[in-house]
């Protein structure tokens, strides 16, 4: 209910903002970028505290290893990356006023953040109107890149769609784990889960399954027993639970409880170690989602990745801090190749981007600002992350 | 059939909660005519000092039950002096909104203080974890002693209001205050005990649901607050077993609904029953209709 309420909010501080510069100066001159020598500034701008503050704090980890590690061998081109921190509070409204901030007063190059769709989506129509690309790297939300009205110029992720997870959830029970029947059990109440649901059911029906079972619940919901007890009596091969992890984990620990052992299947929305206390080790077995990063992977980059990462954090990285490590370096990958600094050269050179080698893989970016990715599939066991493998559609 | 009584099986454990809730709700309604929003956070707040009591103190199952309940009653005693005792002349929809805006203290005053964050309960060990398989039937432990502690608590609870002198004193003010005050019976006392009992249990239950489902928010009592709120107007708002057999006949029909309807639809039956009684029979199903004098 209050989410429109916020949307409005964005959109008329927005405009209100946007009428205050359009008076001095129009767009934006490219030339005052340009005049910083030392240095090209970058604005990070997310959730540092607030809701998804675990999103936001995460992902900035992975910025700053980034960003500390491109400094450290010499900047791009020559220039240090200096980069403008605020906190958007998880509230959309906030970073829309601070995106209007970065761009006006502190002259930044370009906006990484931040990491849910709706904050990000708010933000996007500043970005437009100064020209200056904004890049996420976790919005997975199909409508931030583009919506009815067609691409939106200057916006980006480097992270797959909520529908391509749905998708290759499907596939990979359908030819990994030999599915023929699955239920479904989703979050009514986000439209990730509904998304996810929706993608799933397509593709699993068009390679010849069938959906014995689709039962709903809504964010904040403690007990299934009664919808587990439902199912039970009929004959599926899987469960795939599009939700969030608060609700998943006890999902999952109320299925283990009534005898319903059939592999369940998510998406990244599983990736917390709240799942694992929410539903215990013991349940978690033949538990697999889909998701942007496994700490398994064997790459020796992601390896380096993991082993800086330990020496700065003192902590394994998540799916988010590996997003967010990929997000600032794919940024100087950019700006290094765009020639000028300007928005316009910088947002071409992004969609130019071609086989950028990362450690959430390697992508290149697709016509409507989407990167081209593959989806790693994890498989829980006792709890703990077993075997990871990379599903590419 | 297996699955019919699996499906009772949840549904008893889930209505035990609504039980507990819906009594504190109901005794205060009885006594001073005003619907405690408030309520449902007590029990928030009880779920709370049973996680800290649990894993930082690491104290057992009952020991953190009982601290939680003593907090939780002392709260209860605390909202009704500083927030509800000054307003005891007032108009009711003072009152109301005086609950809604503890109501609201409480649920943000905590997240601020915890965070919003879900918590988990520490893995329950030993005899707290079995699970019993009768044919296709599962019971676990945990519901056998969430059901058992809220019978344990409602003959207790019953105890007190009819065999011991404070509860006819209850009685008596809930029937008349000011016939009650001149046969010196004691308002402000008595009041004060209806609300620390009530959240006592409203503290009892949020524990058992911290140990049953293993989950717990600042938010957490809001939508089991309301559904706890129709059970003891079900039973007809003001009556002691009326929200017991309330709160066991919601928790039946969520489950049967998302058992056998359409999960889809299950809180949407639970508010069609509401007002459903709201209009069929007012005063709920053990309710009286007491002609108002003119």
């Amino acid at each position: 209910m209050k989410k429109p309420i916020v949307a409005i909010l964005a959109v008329v501080l927005a405009i209100a903002l946007l009428a205050g510069c359009a008076g001095n100066k129009g767009s934006t001159g490219s030339e005052d970028r340009n005049k910083v020598e030392d240095g090209i500034k970058i604005g990070i701008n997310y959730e540092l505290s607030g809701k998804v503050a675990t999103y936001g704090q995460s992902s900035v980890e992975g910025i700053e290893l980034a960003i500390e590690e491109i400094n450290e061998a010499g900047g791009i081109n020559g220039k240090k990356i200096i980069p403008v921190k605020y906190d958007t509070k998880s509230e959309p409204a906030e970073a829309t006023t601070l995106a209007t901030r970065l761009i006006t007063q502190d002259k930044v190059v370009m906006i990484l953040g931040p990491a849910t769709s709706g904050s990000f989506k708010a933000q996007i129509p500043v970005a437009e109107k100064n020209r200056i690309p904004v890049i996420s790297g976790s919005a997975t939300d199909d409508s931030v890149t583009v919506d009815a009205s067609g691409v939106k110029e200057y916006a980006f992720r480097i992270c797959f769609t909520d529908s391509y997870q749905g998708t290759a959830m499907a596939s990979y029970a359908l030819n990994k784990l030999s599915a023929k029947k699955a239920a479904i059990i989703m979050d009514s109440s986000s439209d990730y889960g509904k998304g996810l649901a929706k993608n799933f059911r397509e593709k699993f029906e068009a390679g010849g399954g069938t959906i014995v079972a689709e039962e709903a619940y809504v964010a904040g919901d403690t007990d299934f027993n009664g919808i587990l007890t439902k199912i039970k009596g009929q004959d599926f091969d899987v469960i795939f639970i599009p939700g969030y992890y608060d609700e998943a984990g006890l999902i999952i620990k109320q299925a283990r409880n009534l005898g319903i052992d059939v592999p369940i299947l998510g998406a990244d929305g599983f990736d917390s170690p709240k799942l694992l206390e929410l539903a215990g080790a013991a349940a978690l077995n033949n538990v697999y989602y889909s998701n942007h990063y496994s700490s398994l992977d064997e790459d020796p980059k992601v390896a380096k990745f993991i082993e800086n990462f330990k020496a700065k954090y003192n902590k394994e990285p998540d799916a988010f801090n590996a997003l967010g490590y990929d997000l600032a370096k794919f940024a100087a990958d950019a700006i290094s190749r765009a020639g000028s600094l300007d928005g316009e050269s910088i947002k071409k050179a992004i969609e130019e981007t071609e086989n950028f080698d990362g450690v959430t893989g390697t992508f290149s970016i697709d016509e409507n600002h989407n990167p081209v990715k593959s989806v790693v599939v994890i498989e829980l066991k006792d709890g703990k992350q077993y075997r990871a493998e990379k599903i590419a559609d | 059939m297996e699955r019919l009584l699996q499906q009772v099986v949840n549904g008893i454990s889930l209505g035990s909660i609504y039980a507990l809730i819906a009594l504190g709700y109901t005794m205060v309604y009885g006594i001073i005519k005003l619907i405690n929003f408030a309520h449902c956070d007590v029990y928030m707040i009880g779920a709370y000092v049973g996680y800290f009591c649990m894993s930082y103190f690491r104290l057992g199952l009952l020991p953190s039950l009982l601290i939680a309940m003593v907090v939780c009653m002392l709260l209860g005693v605390a909202i009704e002096k500083i927030a509800y005792r000054p307003l005891r002349n007032a108009a009711r929809i003072t009152v109301l909104i005086t609950a809604i805006g503890v109501s609201l203290f409480l649920e943000y005053g905590t997240m601020f203080f915890v965070k919003a964050e879900t918590r988990t309960y520490p893995p329950l060990t030993g005899w707290l974890a079995r699970i019993f398989r009768i044919g296709n039937v599962v019971i676990s432990m945990q519901q056998i002693v969430l059901v058992g502690i809220t019978v344990i608590l409602m003959v207790l609870l019953q105890f007190i209001v009819k065999k011991t002198k404070t509860g006819k004193a209850m009685r008596a003010v809930s029937i008349d205050q000011d016939a009650a005050e001149l046969m010196g019976i004691n308002v402000d006392t008595t009041i004060s005990f209806t609300f620390a009992l009530g959240s006592a249990l409203a503290g009892a239950a949020g524990v058992l649901v911290g140990i049953y489902y293993n989950s717990i928010n600042p938010l957490m009592g809001m939508v089991p607050g309301i559904k706890a709120f129709i059970a003891a107007v079900f039973g007809g708002i003001g009556i002691i077993p009326g929200a017991m057999i309330g709160g066991y006949f919601i928790g039946m029909v969520e489950v049967f609904v998302s058992g056998y309807g359409n999960s889809m639809f299950r809180d949407a039956v639970v508010y069609a029953i509401l007002i459903l009684i709201l209009i069929v029979k007012p005063a709920g199903l053990l309710g009286k209709n007491v002609r108002e004098k003119v």
